[in-house]
């Protein structure tokens, strides 16, 4: 990763201000190898297919467990995809894009969860012939 | 001025800014040589655009949660998705996915025809997604599952067609860039912008896995 | 008008000439002042001959300050519109007592009231603070523009559009009879098939786009263009709340857009997110948009309490007390007010394991507050207090918040709030924060950076005197109604029954008038200032004894800000400066290199409002030529890659030459 980001380094010319210390620069941190870039296309199809064919196949017979286990593999997946696709590290722009990565998924989870749990307690509260639909 | 990268300073939070004027000197009142260069942001705020419109996905989301089990006695996802389909589909978005790296692994070579053929590639295999999505549609809509059906249709057919409309806007986007590197070449400018839509097109897959995870697998479940 | 209907529908969708309201006889003067008002200004402007400078200088600039100025006049004179809706009101509702009526019928009273918090939280608070930051943080920072210079001036006409396409609702149609938040089933396209609800979705989502995208460039102008040596803890405070405030933007503004997307799904594709039947549910709109509500309260706060920050310490000539605390208020401040939106809808019924969690998440965030009112009081303490305009602003906000904070914490309390809630102690409430937190803090902050945007001071007398008027005038118009809300009177009232609560509305009325005493001598301010510049001059750039760098540089300052980078090393950078013997560079100067202006951005806003107005008005044909339109124009922007230009160095020789005489002439 670090050679690969030097390497962009050199050939960006109009970068060179001469200054040494480039860490965390602009671009530094969203340049990735081939190898990278084929490590995360085969993770992610195997673990796009793996989903598939678990609910496809209904291997596992449960369908409670099965969304569970179906859900980590997305959380696999999305990791997979911001390593080696979007080339997420604590160093580019200075820790600021994973800061603003962090600080957006709890606003995400903080969203879905919490609009969950409010929703859910005003169906049960107010409309409890409601939830008998689903 | 703020587009023109430069490697000048870092702004870890804590951290003193790694700068070229010397830190120790405390008489110095003003970076008197002009080698002050503030650092490119776009990188940053795209970045940060990314992370709203996650925010918005983050909204859809949450709507289809509370109110995609409300099927109005009408067809519920077990009836209607197609997961052969659906699978066909995300290999289209990753094949994609992949093909976009080549082509900035190209860029990096600054090798311009090959950007190119790669840019294509990825863009017919976005159109070919978009395809098989507007197919799905039109076939629910054909039988009868209207987003006026029900709060379930509605609350699916937004969150996927979001999601559809923002690939659609990443292929105009991707063949405006494939004009401009054509006129222009790899300058500087435009590896920034096949830059930032590479981030654009790796999200939308990212936020694909969410949806074919939590709309259409989680959905044949139920 | 067409002996053909269908041709008509085609060509002018639902538009016809009843949609212009000839038979409201107050929309009509409205509009014939509105009228001969544009007349005078389009023709003053001809006959100056300021058509070319206001394009060249203002419309089409990316320069930072000038956008930022633009901003706080678009929210002036929308503060005038928003106003004038509050008069409305306060005269409708002293006067409408059992037979009697008042001059406002429903349906235009409640497009008031609805038309009244649109603006004066998007189209007055918001353009407040986004132009303030625009103004201050560049210069606070040490930089010459922002990260992205054109999107600014792109955010500002996409503002600006959202504002006009309000403002046409007033004389084409109607506006949303639904209040400010326009919750659904109300604003569905059963109860409100009008046009209303549509001005009031367009002109949310233009401006939220604007918003939005200052959000993201504020954000990578703070976190990227610091001059040297200014670490997080070494930045202004100013800027410290701005960072915050935009980072709620972009945090909360998407939400908003969101919901809003799906409500005019259901009004336009017939969808069934929020209504009756076939499985809607209308409560998870008030959900998602309390989601983004309560940030953006702290989005308009935020930036206030910045403000009063950077006022105290300089009015007190002290340094700040407790920097680092004050920062970390801010902080979890941003943080907690995503863990409170549900206190807006306690009586939603939730149950009591929901609400107990909320109104505990809402107390808490009242701490960091707190420790903000204790830091600013420290600073004074044993200060030598100058009691300018901006300090007295910043006094009566100290005494009026905390009056506002204490009723808010009343207000989490859940049993409370079943009393209490849509009731007029609410409204009381959240005036009492808004105008004494927002409304004092902006007032306080144009006083305080007037000088350095136009190079004299305001006038003295009468800044105090539309303080004391707004001071006053806002307890007087105010209080009434908490006393009224704890009485059990709801919000949103047209019309009432019971004699006895007429006198509480005269008084509040009453207090409407002073306010109005408060705005006018506020545009008194400004002429008597204009007329009296040469006396009020500030040839030294700091008139106050400033402490941050945005004082360094001359008033106004030159397009490029500073001639040379200044390095930072305290936070309170120019005091430092000031304190070691600061030397201001006469040699040396460079060519600088600056963003060009252009004119994409606004006609951008341009086509924006007309599809915006062909969409309200089902005028398919020119909504899909008009976004055809957007399409060109921005993609033909991106082909454009000579966006940058060099002020010569002897230009800069020459402004900086300017200056020093300026400088010596006072000595």
């Amino acid at each position: 990763m670090s050679a690969a980001s030097k390497a962009g380094h050199v050939e960006r010319g109009h970068v060179d201000h001469g200054h040494g210390h480039g860490h965390g620069h602009a671009d530094a941190g969203s340049h990735g190898s081939f190898k990278d870039y084929m490590t995360g296309f085969v993770l992610s199809v195997i673990l796009t297919a793996i989903p598939f064919i678990l609910v496809m196949g209904n291997i596992l017979g449960n369908d409670r467990i099965t969304g569970i286990v179906i859900m980590g593999f997305a959380v696999a997946q999305i990791v997979v995809h911001m390593i080696y696709f979007l080339h997420m590290n604590t160093k580019s722009e200075g820790g600021w894009t994973i800061l603003a990565l962090i600080f957006t998924l709890t606003l995400v989870i903080i969203t879905l969860a919490g609009s969950l749990w409010v929703m859910y307690h005003l169906n049960t509260n107010m409309m409890p012939q409601h939830m008998h639909m689903g | 001025m703020a587009t023109h990268a430069t490697p000048a300073m870092n702004f870890e939070p804590g951290r003193n800014p790694g700068v070229t004027i010397p830190q120790v000197d405390p008489t110095t009142f003003y970076d008197a040589k002009g080698e002050h260069h503030p650092e490119g942001s776009t990188m940053l705020g795209f970045w940060l655009y990314l992370m709203s419109d996650c925010l918005i996905f983050a909204a859809l989301f949450a709507t289809y949660a509370v109110v995609g089990r409300n099927y109005a006695a009408g067809p519920s996802p077990k009836d209607l998705f197609d997961l052969p389909l659906v699978a066909l589909n995300t290999s289209m978005l990753l094949f994609s996915s992949i093909t976009y790296g080549f082509a900035m692994l190209e860029m990096e070579k600054g090798d311009l025809s090959r950007v190119q053929i790669w840019l294509a590639v990825t863009g017919l295999f976005g159109l070919a997604f978009v395809g098989l999505e507007l197919y799905e549609f039109h076939h629910l809509i054909h039988e009868g599952a209207t987003p006026q059906r029900s709060a379930f249709l509605s609350a699916f057919f937004t969150l996927v067609g979001t999601h559809g409309l923002h690939v659609s806007l990443g292929i105009v986007w991707l063949v405006t860039l494939m004009a401009q590197v054509h006129k222009r070449g790899l300058v500087p400018e435009n590896k920034r912008r096949l830059l930032c839509l590479s981030m654009f097109w790796h999200f939308l897959d990212v936020i694909w896995i969410g949806v074919f995870t939590f709309v259409y697998l989680m959905g044949v479940l139920q | 008008m067409f002996s053909n209907p269908d041709l008509q529908k085609l060509l002018f969708g639902r538009l016809t000439l009843d949609a212009v309201p000839l038979h409201e006889p107050i929309l009509l003067i409205t509009f014939a002042m509105v009228g001969l008002g544009g007349v005078a200004v389009l023709g003053a402007l001809t006959y100056f001959r300021l058509w070319g400078p206001l394009w060249r200088d203002w419309f089409t600039s990316v320069d930072h300050k000038k956008i930022g100025i633009m901003y706080i006049v678009l929210a002036l004179v929308m503060l005038l519109r928003g106003f004038a809706d509050a008069l409305m009101m306060r005269a409708q509702q002293a006067m409408a007592f059992g037979p009697n009526e008042g001059y406002l019928p429903p349906h235009h009273y409640d497009q008031i009231f609805t038309a009244h918090g649109v603006i004066m939280i998007f189209f007055v608070a918001m353009p407040l603070v986004t132009g303030l930051m625009n103004f201050v943080v560049p210069l606070q920072i040490g930089a010459r523009d922002v990260a992205f210079p054109f999107l600014n001036n792109f955010s500002f006409w996409m503002t600006v559009s959202g504002a006009v396409t309000v403002m046409a609702s007033l004389f084409v149609g109607e506006f949303a009879r639904t209040g400010w938040l326009a919750y659904p089933p109300l604003s569905g396209p059963a109860m409100s098939p009008g046009v209303g609800v549509d001005y009031y979705i367009w002109a949310l989502q233009i401006a939220g786009i604007g918003t939005l995208l200052s959000g993201i460039n504020l954000i990578a102008t703070i976190v990227k263009m610091r001059a040297p040596g200014m670490t997080m803890m070494k930045m202004p405070v100013f800027t410290w709340t701005a960072l915050c405030t935009n980072i709620l933007i972009v945090a909360a503004f998407p939400i908003l857009t969101a919901v809003l997307a799906l409500l005019s799904l259901d009004r336009y594709v017939g969808t069934h997110f929020f209504s009756n039947d076939l499985g809607g549910n209308p409560m998870m709109y008030v959900n998602l948009v309390w989601i983004w509500g309560h940030p953006e309260v702290y989005i308009l706060i935020l930036p206030a309490f910045g403000v009063f920050s950077e006022i105290v310490s300089t009015f007190s000539s002290k340094r700040l007390f407790g920097y680092a605390s004050m920062v970390y208020a801010t902080v979890v401040i941003t943080i907690l007010s995503y863990l409170v939106w549900l206190h807006h809808f306690f009586t939603m019924g939730s149950g009591s394991s929901v609400n107990s969690f909320f109104g505990i998440t809402t107390m808490i965030i009242s701490i960091p507050t707190g420790a903000k009112i204790f830091n600013w009081l420290f600073t004074m303490y044993k200060g030598r207090i100058r009691f300018e305009v901006p300090m007295l602003w910043t006094v009566g906000f100290m005494v009026t918040f905390v009056i506002g904070g204490m009723t808010g914490v009343l207000l989490a309390v859940p049993p409370a709030d079943f009393v209490l809630h849509n009731s007029l102690f609410l409204i009381a409430h959240f005036h009492n924060v808004i105008i004494g937190g927002v409304l004092f803090g902006m007032l306080a902050g144009i006083t305080y950076w007037f000088p350095k945007a136009f190079g004299f001071k305001l006038d003295d007398f009468w800044g105090k005197v539309s303080f004391w008027f707004w001071l006053t005038g806002f307890w007087v118009a105010f209080m009434p109604l908490y006393v009224l809300g704890l009485m059990g009177v709801t919000r949103r009232v047209q019309h009432f029954d019971d004699p006895s609560l007429q006198i509480w509305f005269i008084i509040a009325a009453f207090g409407a008038v002073l306010i109005l005493c408060g705005i006018a001598s506020f545009a008194i301010t400004l002429v008597v200032s204009v007329l009296r510049r040469e006396q009020l001059r500030d040839t030294t750039g700091d008139p106050w004894g400033g402490r941050t760098l945005e004082w360094a540089t001359s008033s106004p300052p030159p397009d490029y800000n500073f001639a040379f980078t200044p390095v930072i090393h305290d936070h309170d950078a120019w005091w430092d400066m000031k304190k070691r013997g600061y030397a201001r560079p006469m040699q040396g100067f460079q060519a600088i290199h600056m963003p060009k202006s252009t004119a994409a951005g606004i006609i951008l806003g341009v086509l924006s409002i007309v599809f915006a107005f062909a969409m309200i008005w089902y005028i398919w044909w020119l909504a899909a030529f008009s976004f055809a339109a957007i399409a060109v124009v921005a993609i033909g922007h991106t082909f454009n890659y000579n966006r940058d230009f060099y002020i010569p160095a002897d230009e800069v020789v020459r402004t900086e030459g300017q200056r020093t005489a300026l400088l010596a002439e006072r000595v």
